[in-house]
């Protein structure tokens, strides 16, 4: 941000930025030069803005009324739904807006794999996002228990036994993890606490998120580096404020459907029975967008590799800068990786649709050679591909693309036609 | 265009999968038309008046519903009956309240403000007093079994004799919707069972329909709201959409790009 000479235009204005520059800061977000072909999948970075501070802002609401405790928990929910003015529609947006927040999560995250974001310059970006991603997956988990339903209780079970996989202090951690000798009241308040601390960690990563991804700038479509300001830039404001605020609406149209509508459809009916030490649910199931991983995890045959699995299937990501060895950002100039690109998505809504079935017969087998194929493209395929691949020509910049092809195909059709 | 196409194919790939999961286990339950179904889905109150008179007839000698009070009975949205008509139903039962001054106990008649007057003590009671099967508590029951409403629907209605093969323990019953056949609830309902003020005939599907509703009102007190204001909400949001899309066009328009 040393590249501004601000000055504010008041007197007081003066004063104040010179003690304490945030109308600098202000004025940089202001103008901060934006590629000006970001397509639509660029907004997602601030939908997950929004859904972070509604999570934030419903959370805070819902701790004034919910009790952590094992014998108030479920009752004080209902006592939410029930006797809490608009207690209903606050945690319902709450409930949804964990699944809406993951939902914009895999889509951004999707974005940067497709576009290459995570390439030189932008690995400490992509970093704190996947440590970003890691800390959402614990509050939502964390945030499931809560209510002290069968799937909160089972849940929890299951995926704090895991700990008990590590060789040797493997049992005395998840003792350590409970509180107690089983998933109890002790663990329910830990668990409350962190379910409120970790958001604020996640809010402070994310303004490390966004000054990191300020240092470079924005990638693009086209995923070259382009000069700022130049003709291939536009303002912030008002250009993108308009844009991903028209984005934000369309998604919010979604996200009121599912609070309105389906409140409970994303959810496990199980949750609406009062957690029961004594009695196991027929099919254990996490959260959607945790059954990916979950599918990883029961198709190894081992524990302990399982979690290993998991746990892999998660930090891969952290090393993916240096594991795709091509040097081209952009999947449009990249043929092969493209269509490598969709396998891997498609692999991975497999992983989920099979992590939600029993893991038997045919099920277990398509989750072991998706897990394996998982694997075989971020550690074979990706760096292979980086020396083997012919890739597109490249243009020079986003205005004046060479040999003859704008960047944004659609535009230059677009414009073509209006000539003709 | 393509892009959002294949967005909502991944959205309702999720919708698929959380629905269908376990679809392996699923029977076709009864179908019949829910009032509250859909955008503008609403309670009928004659519906849920009955049903309360089924639930408070039949099914409160075992089940309890602890979260409700008997002041929702009144409330908008659900069966409304008058306040004095809540009041009424409120003081037929007795309440055990105290300690008074003396350091005793003592029962009264119900207040509104009381919550649902529960047919045993606990949990042991209940199961001593039902070979050891706890009815469960119907304050949320409906959203507590995967097949809903649908599933309730159909399970009050699917006592039959068990196929050849199957054999029955005693106070076991044989029920073609339940998990696993096999219940411990013996069929509640029979024809004519209660006698409804209004008039209709209290035939085991009437009955089975009614209570249902009662028990999604019971689960969802607030759904008619809910469906009120998301309907306020998305055309609100559709409208802004829309205004917000033409500021985005003529801002854009400065600049020789498409969004």
């Amino acid at each position: 941000m040393s590249d501004h000479d601000y000055k504010p235009k008041s007197k007081v204005g003066q004063w104040f930025n010179d003690r304490l520059p945030l109308l600098t800061l202000a004025n940089h977000l202001t103008d901060y030069p934006t590629p000006k072909n970001l397509n639509y999948w660029w907004t997602f970075g601030g939908i997950l803005t929004f859904c972070l501070i509604t999570q934030i802002i419903t959370g805070l609401t819902l701790a004034m009324h919910y009790i952590a405790h094992a014998d108030m928990a479920f009752e004080s929910v209902e006592h939410i739904m029930r006797d809490v003015n608009y207690g209903w529609l606050i945690r319902y947006i709450h409930a949804n807006g964990a699944s809406m927040f993951f939902l914009a999560v895999y889509i951004h995250i999707f974005r940067s794999l497709f576009y290459g974001s995570y390439k030189s310059p932008r690995e400490i970006i992509w970093i704190l996002g996947i440590i970003i991603y890691l800390l959402m997956m614990a509050a939502a988990f964390m945030g499931y228990v809560l209510p002290w339903g069968q799937m909160s209780f089972w849940g929890a079970t299951v995926i704090t036994n895991l700990f008990s996989a590590i060789p040797l202090v493997g049992e005395g951690i998840v003792t350590w993890l409970w509180g107690g000798y089983s998933v109890d009241n002790p663990t329910l308040t830990r668990f409350f606490t962190l379910h409120y601390l970790i958001p604020f960690l996640i809010l402070g990563l994310v303004v490390l998120h966004i000054w990191a991804l300020h240092v470079p700038g924005n990638n693009n479509p086209v995923g070259i580096d382009i000069k700022k300001p130049s003709k291939d830039t536009v303002p912030f404001h008002p250009y993108i404020v308009i844009k991903d605020g028209f984005a934000l609406l369309m998604f919010m149209i979604v996200f009121a459907f599912f609070v309105f509508y389906t409140p409970n459809i994303l959810g496990h009916a199980d949750n609406y029975i009062e957690a029961n030490p004594m009695v196991t649910p027929a099919h254990i199931v996490p959260e959607w967008y945790l059954l990916p991983f979950y599918a990883i995890l029961r198709s190894v045959p081992d524990k302990l590799l399982g979690v290993v699995a998991m746990l892999s299937a998660i930090l891969i990501l952290a090393a993916l800068p240096w594991l795709d060895t091509s040097k081209i950002r952009s999947a449009v100039f990249r043929p092969l990786y493209k269509q490598f690109y969709w396998i891997l998505v498609a692999d991975v809504l497999i992983l989920g649709y099979v992590g939600a079935m029993p893991a038997e017969g045919l099920y277990l087998l398509i989750a072991r050679v998706a897990t394996a194929y998982y694997f075989l493209h971020f550690l074979v395929i990706l760096p292979v591909l980086g020396f083997k691949e012919r890739t597109l020509p490249v243009p020079l910049s986003i205005t004046e693309p060479i040999l003859g092809g704008s960047p944004n195909l659609a535009a230059a059709r677009h414009r073509e036609s209006k000539t003709k | 265009m393509k892009k959002l196409f294949k967005l909502i194919l991944i959205l309702s790939f999720f919708s698929l999968n959380s629905s269908q999961t376990f679809a392996a286990e699923k029977v076709e339950y009864l179908k019949t038309d829910w009032s509250f179904k859909g955008l503008f889905g609403k309670f009928d109150r004659a519906t849920l008046q009955r049903g309360y008179q089924v639930y408070t007839e039949v099914c409160a000698s075992c089940h309890s519903m602890k979260y409700l009070s008997y002041r929702n009975l009144s409330e908008e949205g659900g069966p409304e009956f008058s306040e004095a008509a809540a009041k009424a139903i409120a003081a037929s039962f007795e309440v055990k309240d105290g300690p008074n001054a003396d350091g005793e106990m003592f029962t009264r008649p119900g207040k509104l403000s009381d919550k649902f007057v529960m047919p045993y003590d606990n949990v042991k009671a209940a199961q001593a007093a039902n070979g050891g099967a706890y009815p469960p508590d119907m304050s949320v029951l409906v959203k507590a079994r995967g097949g809903g409403v649908d599933y309730i629907y159909s399970l009050l209605q699917g006592y039959e004799d068990p196929p050849s093969g199957v054999t029955l323990d005693d106070g076991v019953y044989y029920n073609k919707y339940m998990y696993g056949n096999k219940i411990r609830m013996a069929a509640p309902l029979s024809d004519g069972i209660v006698e409804y003020g209004d008039g209709t005939n209290a035939s085991v599907e009437q009955m089975s329909k009614d209570v249902t509703t009662f028990l999604m009102w019971a689960a969802e007190p607030n759904l008619e709201a809910r469906h009120q204001m998301g309907f306020k909400a998305i055309v609100y949001l559709i409208i802004l959409t829309i205004l917000v899309y033409f500021s985005m066009k003529k801002i854009w328009s400065r600049v020789e790009s498409e969004v």
